[in-house]
């Protein structure tokens, strides 16, 4: 089990490493090769029309004019021993672990993560409850009433689901909810949840259905399929045969054994939304990490991106463990060694 | 299992790369015959002086900085005079939103004899939201931080190039500590204030109403200064978390009896600005009551539009305001057979403005057909008409084949037109004005090419421009304030083409215009100055290196509880945010 452990974070660290000098090529090296001056990319921080003078000025303080190695090292370098930055009459000292500051926003990039952290942490937990257990079972029920009229009308709704985009349903289902029917007449925002739990879950309760209802289409779709196929093993004829409840069968050793392939996508999936809900933070206004890396993006604001893909792609490294961790509790034939 | 999440992966990149696009707000306007109340155009809509109550402004977006040393928006200009007072602004009320008044100053502007010299007596009893008292020093400190570091690059630098430099070039009060800074800023006294210019500048008051708003230089940390801004005006910054929020209450250390222009304003006690929201939820929460203002002042998505304008309740409220910029097609001189002022002639002459009208949104959310290079509400305009292009607008196809003869291509020309491929309307206006000069067999091959880069690689770039034969250019444009000279002087001054940034694309040079522009730099006389922006626009117009398209307009939805709204052209054509109330 230790060395189990002592591999993976081995991984999870390469994999950092590798997705930070991905994005920091993606942002210096490509547009480069597109033919991008490093005055091009100086002039993006400064206001209409600049100077060369200020455009200078902005590639001296940023160190944009250094070798593109020597910045990756200089970002590096904060991370372990924090790092300072030029902020006009004083400097700013950010602490390891130093992920930057944005010269976009004038922020030090780690607070802000953990600052839009909560909201996407509240977006995609509960969303991801509420997809797992309606979408395993309408997938279940699917399954076991195969052709019936509850499981076809359950099977084009989830093609539905999979089919509309968020923006769609989001702005529906406001627009109907919300202001239709008035139950939230001001809109949706975010409360955290240690300010008022109460209105928290309420404002999020519109999020919750519209990203679910994208996700749970997808398991219910998946489990009926993996349902379907487990069903048919010798071994579920054989449980029937020594006289097992009909529940056991099915809860014990059909759905156990569908649920594998399931906990893969699902580590995958609430990963990645944990990175930030990029379409559904934008059609709600939740200021969450999601929206702040689409922002970030637009305004090429580095610093903060690299910090967005860090604390996704840990996101995702972590619940790739949990997941290879659960996989020998769900189905004993896994070990870990 | 991979098969699924390929799916998972593709849908999600389908529905950003649409939700993107969106984004962009494209497609078709709808012209229907119902036209905006425009109340709040001339006078004041939902007049009322109720006190009290919270001002709920929503945003899709956020500021560059909400620090007025450190911004370019106008939308941000407009709303900081809610909590900074510089030393001129413009006037709130309605039908007089072109006028300077003097703000933080006690009068506008006193200028020496020779024009170089303007000096500013500053209001006494203006204290800070921390109850000190502001001093000319602190002015002198909030124009040398904008103008002359490398940390605040966001905003316009027109001090930096208006103002005399010291002998050894002033680099700005946090490299520079000394006791004098800027020689070119005295203040003899705490309440005087004096510029000293390099070329004389009529204007001069028009470039006070931004980045004087007083800094204390104790106070200044740079960029943080954005999170402890001291007001000046009647409200003060409690909250401004980027992305999320801005929340504002009253500032106790404001006294009206300093502040004749917003003395009987400042109704609402708190004001809220939400950050980030949907643009399409924004304007379905201004519809349902849930906000007041959208910020931007930039007008309603495609989608909110038919909502307004198929709703008579709606279209009382609502305004369609002209919005100071002009969208034009340059026709560059250098780009042959363009040397020759008659095929230039007759592209103006054969330009579908309808078309181009249409693909910008139709009449009210594209604008009005535009016929002179200066927009209505900025000073200059006259209304003119030197290439009618048909009854209809939709080009005079004789008057350009006749041009086209005498240019000697009476059977016409292939040439080559820039759209920026991110802006869809811009595109869907090429295509129109591609579809009518074929008319009168004018080949056009349209170039899509990045906004981001428009100026630094492309349209800003003569060489780019000959390399490419690209004689038509896409282009839109507003004064950083609105006259004559601040529309003009960046697109047909000759002496301000340069390679990479260059604003004047079409390389309008003609002698006479710069030394018109000279002039009313100089001229202190305001008519004058004025006849003198109507002169350059007819010269330009007869060069015909400009063929103007469209007045911008907007739509914009007033919620039936704000109060006193009226369209300020000081920003161009949104709300002005001084005078808002709610019910």
């Amino acid at each position: 089990m230790l060395s189990f452990i002592i591999r993976r974070f081995l991984g999870a660290m390469a994999m950092l490493v590798v997705s930070s000098i991905v994005t920091f090529g993606i942002f210096f090296v490509l547009p480069k090769l597109a033919g991008q001056t490093t005055d091009q990319l100086a002039a993006t921080y400064a206001g209409k029309a600049p100077t060369q003078q200020a455009i200078d000025d902005i590639k001296v303080r940023l160190g944009l004019d250094e070798p593109i190695a020597v910045q990756y090292a200089r970002f590096v370098e904060g991370v372990f021993v924090g790092k300072e930055f030029d902020n006009g009459p004083s400097e700013i000292w950010c602490p390891p672990p130093c992920l930057g500051y944005s010269f976009t926003t004038n922020e030090p990039v780690l607070p802000k993560l953990l600052d839009r952290a909560p909201v996407t942490l509240s977006l995609a937990l509960g969303a991801s409850v509420l997809w797992v257990v309606t979408g395993v079972g309408i997938g279940v029920l699917s399954a076991l009433r195969r052709g019936s009229v509850f499981d076809r009308a359950a099977m084009v709704t989830a093609l539905a689901g999979v089919s509309l985009p968020i923006y769609f349903t989001g702005l529906v289902s406001l627009a109907v909810f919300a202001y239709g029917l008035g139950l939230w007449p001001t809109g949706v925002r975010y409360v955290p949840f240690t300010e008022n739990p109460v209105d928290w879950a309420y404002n999020l309760i519109l999020p919750w259905v519209t990203l679910s209802f994208l996700y749970a289409a997808l398991y219910a779709r998946l489990t009926r399929a993996g349902m379907l196929e487990t069903l048919g093993e010798d071994y579920i004829r054989t449980a029937r045969a020594k006289g097992l409840p009909e529940r056991t069968v099915i809860t014990r050793h059909a759905l156990r054994a569908s649920l594998t392939p399931i906990l893969t996508v699902f580590g995958l999936d609430l990963g990645l939304l944990l990175g930030g809900a990029v379409l559904t933070e934008s059609t709600f206004g939740f200021a969450g990490l999601g929206a702040l890396s689409i922002q970030s993006i637009f305004t090429g604001d580095l610093p903060m991106v690299m910090g967005v893909v860090l604390l996704a792609t840990l996101f995702v490294v972590l619940l790739n463990f949990l997941v290879d961790v659960l996989y020998a509790v769900v189905d004993p034939r896994v070990r870990l060694s | 299992m991979t098969r699924f999440k390929a799916i998972v992966a593709t849908a999600v990149a389908l529905t950003l790369a649409a939700g993107l696009s969106a984004c962009g707000g494209d497609g078709d306007g709808d012209s229907s015959e119902t036209s905006p109340a425009n109340t709040a155009l001339t006078a004041l809509a939902n007049p009322s002086d109720k006190k009290g109550g919270t001002l709920r402004f929503g945003s899709s977006d956020d500021w560059d900085s909400p620090d007025m040393g450190n911004t370019y928006y106008a939308f941000s200009q407009n709303f900081g005079r809610l909590y900074g007072r510089a030393l001129t602004t413009f006037n709130s009320a309605p039908g007089k939103t072109l006028e300077l008044v003097p703000d933080l100053a006690e009068s506008l502007g006193e200028v020496s004899e020779d024009g170089l010299t303007w000096t500013y007596k500053i209001r006494k009893g203006v204290k800070y939201s921390d109850g000190t008292e502001v001093t000319a020093k602190d002015v002198k400190h909030a124009v040398e931080r904008s103008n002359y570091t490398a940390e605040l690059t966001e905003g316009p630098k027109y001090f930096k190039g208006y103002l005399k430099d010291n002998e050894e070039p002033y680099k700005g009060p946090y490299d520079d500590k000394s006791e004098t800074g800027l020689e070119a800023i005295e203040t003899p006294d705490d309440h005087t204030i004096v510029f000293h210019l390099n070329q004389p500048f009529a204007e001069f008051d028009f470039l006070v109403q931004m980045q004087t708003q007083p800094v204390p230089k104790a106070k200044d940390n740079g960029l943080e200064y954005q999170k402890n801004i001291l007001s000046t005006g009647p409200y003060k910054i409690d909250t401004y978390e980027r992305g999320k929020v801005m929340k504002l209450s009253r500032n106790e250390h404001w006294d009206p009896a300093t502040d004749p222009l917003r003395a009987d304003k400042a109704l609402p006690d708190n004001i809220e600005v939400t950050l980030k929201i949907n643009p399409d939820d924004l304007d379905n929460r201004l519809m349902s009551g849930a906000l007041d203002i959208d910020i931007m002042g930039t007008g309603v998505q495609q989608a909110a539009q038919p909502k307004i304008l198929g709703n008579q309740a709606n279209l009382a409220n609502s305004d369609n305001a002209i919005a100071g910029f002009l969208r034009y097609i340059g026709v560059n001189p250098n780009v042959k057979p363009f040397d020759n002022v008659h095929c230039r002639r007759a592209v103006a002459y054969a330009m579908d403005k309808v078309g181009a009208q249409t693909g910008h949104g139709g009449p009210v959310a594209g604008g009005d057909i535009a016929t002179t290079i200066l927009p209505p509400g900025v000073t200059g305009y006259k209304e003119a008409n030197r290439y009618p292009s048909g009854a209809d607008n939709h080009g005079d196809i004789e008057k350009a084949k006749q041009e086209l003869t005498e240019c000697g291509q009476p059977n016409g020309f292939k040439t080559t037109l820039t759209a920026r491929s991110d802006r869809p309307k811009e595109v869907a206006a090429a295509t129109a004005i591609q579809a009518g000069l074929k008319k009168v067999g004018i080949e056009v091959e349209i170039k899509q090419v990045p906004a981001g880069d428009y100026f630094g690689r492309y349209a800003g770039s003569p060489k780019w421009i000959r390399n490419n034969n690209a004689g038509l250019l896409s282009m839109a444009w507003a004064a950083d304030w609105p006259s004559g000279y601040g529309f003009l002087s960046q697109i047909v001054d000759g002496r301000t083409i340069r390679d990479g940034g260059n604003t004047n694309i079409q390389e309008t040079r003609l002698p006479e215009v710069d030394k018109l522009l000279d002039d009313a730099a100089k001229n202190t006389d305001p008519a004058a100055r004025t006849a003198m922006y109507t002169k350059i626009d007819e010269l330009v117009m007869e060069d015909a290196t400009i063929v103007p398209l469209l007045y911008a307009k907007i739509l914009l939805y007033r919620p039936p509880n704000v109060t006193n709204l009226t369209i300020t052209e000081g920003y161009g054509g949104m709300y002005d945010y001084l005078n808002l109330g709610v019910k």
